[in-house]
């Protein structure tokens, strides 16, 4: 058997006057290699006031994003082996409100999403019957872009992000807003850059790729940003 | 849109440009000021001020020095609101930085206009 410790964040605001650690042991079989989330759920069942959250356990909903040694990822793809060692600390997403334990307040993440219009504006009097068709060229620039699950594990990574949560969008924000500014079916373009020219929604990015390094979708706002700085720049000279 | 009156240029991409641009000026002027101290071994009081009687040099260091005032300010304006979250303390920080970038302008300018 193989031993791991885990040392887990745990905050009760109903109980707690403050944050603190807590440790647990967890002994899994040599020849298994559980994945993060499996290794939580096990240790709720000894302790069942831990509280996290979880739904698809596949890396495709996004609920279960956290720090785990020092690193964002999504609980339920990060395999225990992955991490390299036996003493395993797990936090919530840096630079979001802590609602208990291992849950965060969501809510500024999703206001710089809502910011951001997440969705197909065209202004066409006249819609085709069927759908809007699209190339194939046009259809593979979208690639790279719509696979974001919203997990927020980038976003938290970014210390823009923490010291400017309210007017800097965050890379998850700003990559769907690339992935409608680039659709060749969205007509708002211009209105879109308008609304995200200014000295926080975009500029406060400095290309420090922290949202790379932690998706775990294996995408990059980073160079999403960078598209959107050159349309904005573009207009502006 | 969030809009905010402190910063130097109109908007984010005016921001951008300005702080590149203010770069470029003050790499350009570093780079000559290394070449005239590599070029020239004796520095004397007379090529000193020889250097800076040339209206091109007054020009080009009034230029520079503008860099410096653009670039400093947008730049303390830019870590003052990212880490400063008291907006009477960011206020203060910021007056002061801007005083003072705009002091070393002056300065600049009164002492080539004697030149």
């Amino acid at each position: 058997m193989k031993k791991y410790t885990f040392s887990v964040y745990r905050y009760n605001p109903d109980v707690d006057n403050a944050p603190h650690m807590k440790e647990y042991t967890l002994e899994v079989e040599e020849n298994q290699d559980l994945m993060v989330l499996e290794a939580l759920i096990k240790l709720k069942e000894k302790d069942p006031t831990l509280s996290f959250r979880r739904s698809c356990r596949e890396g495709v909903c996004g609920s279960d994003g956290m720090n785990i040694n020092g690193k964002n990822g999504l609980a339920c793809i990060t395999h225990l082996s992955s991490l390299k060692s036996t003493k395993i600390v797990i936090r919530p997403l840096p630079g979001l409100p802590v609602i208990r334990d291992l849950i965060v307040d969501m809510s500024q993440f999703y206001q710089q999403y809502e910011k951001i219009k997440p969705y197909l504006i065209n202004d066409d009097k006249t819609p085709p019957a069927r759908e809007r068709l699209q190339s194939p060229e046009d259809r593979a620039k979208l690639d790279g872009l719509y696979e974001c699950i919203l997990c927020a594990c980038c976003s938290s990574s970014c210390p823009s992000f923490w010291w400017n949560p309210d007017k800097f969008v965050g890379p998850a924000g700003l990559l769907h807003a690339y992935r409608f500014l680039i659709d060749s079916r969205d007509t708002a373009t211009d209105e879109r850059l308008d609304e995200l020219d200014d000295a926080f929604s975009v500029f406060r990015c400095h290309g420090i790729m922290n949202c790379v390094n932690v998706c775990p979708k294996g995408l990059n706002p980073t160079k999403a940003i960078g598209h959107i700085k050159s349309m904005l720049l573009n207009r502006a000279v | 849109m969030v809009t905010a009156a402190a910063t130097f240029g109109r908007s984010g991409s005016h921001d951008f440009i300005l702080v590149r641009a203010s770069a470029i000026v003050m790499v350009l002027y570093s780079l000559f000021m290394a070449g005239f101290f590599l070029s020239t071994p004796d520095v004397t009081y007379q090529v000193w001020n020889g250097l800076f009687a040339a209206i091109w040099m007054k020009v080009f260091t009034m230029l520079t020095l503008s860099s410096v005032l653009i670039h400093g300010w947008i730049g303390i304006w830019q870590v003052s609101t990212d880490y400063v979250k008291a907006s009477g303390l960011r206020a203060f920080i910021q007056l002061v930085f801007s005083v003072g970038l705009i002091a070393v302008w002056l300065t600049g300018l009164f002492v080539l206009w004697g030149v």
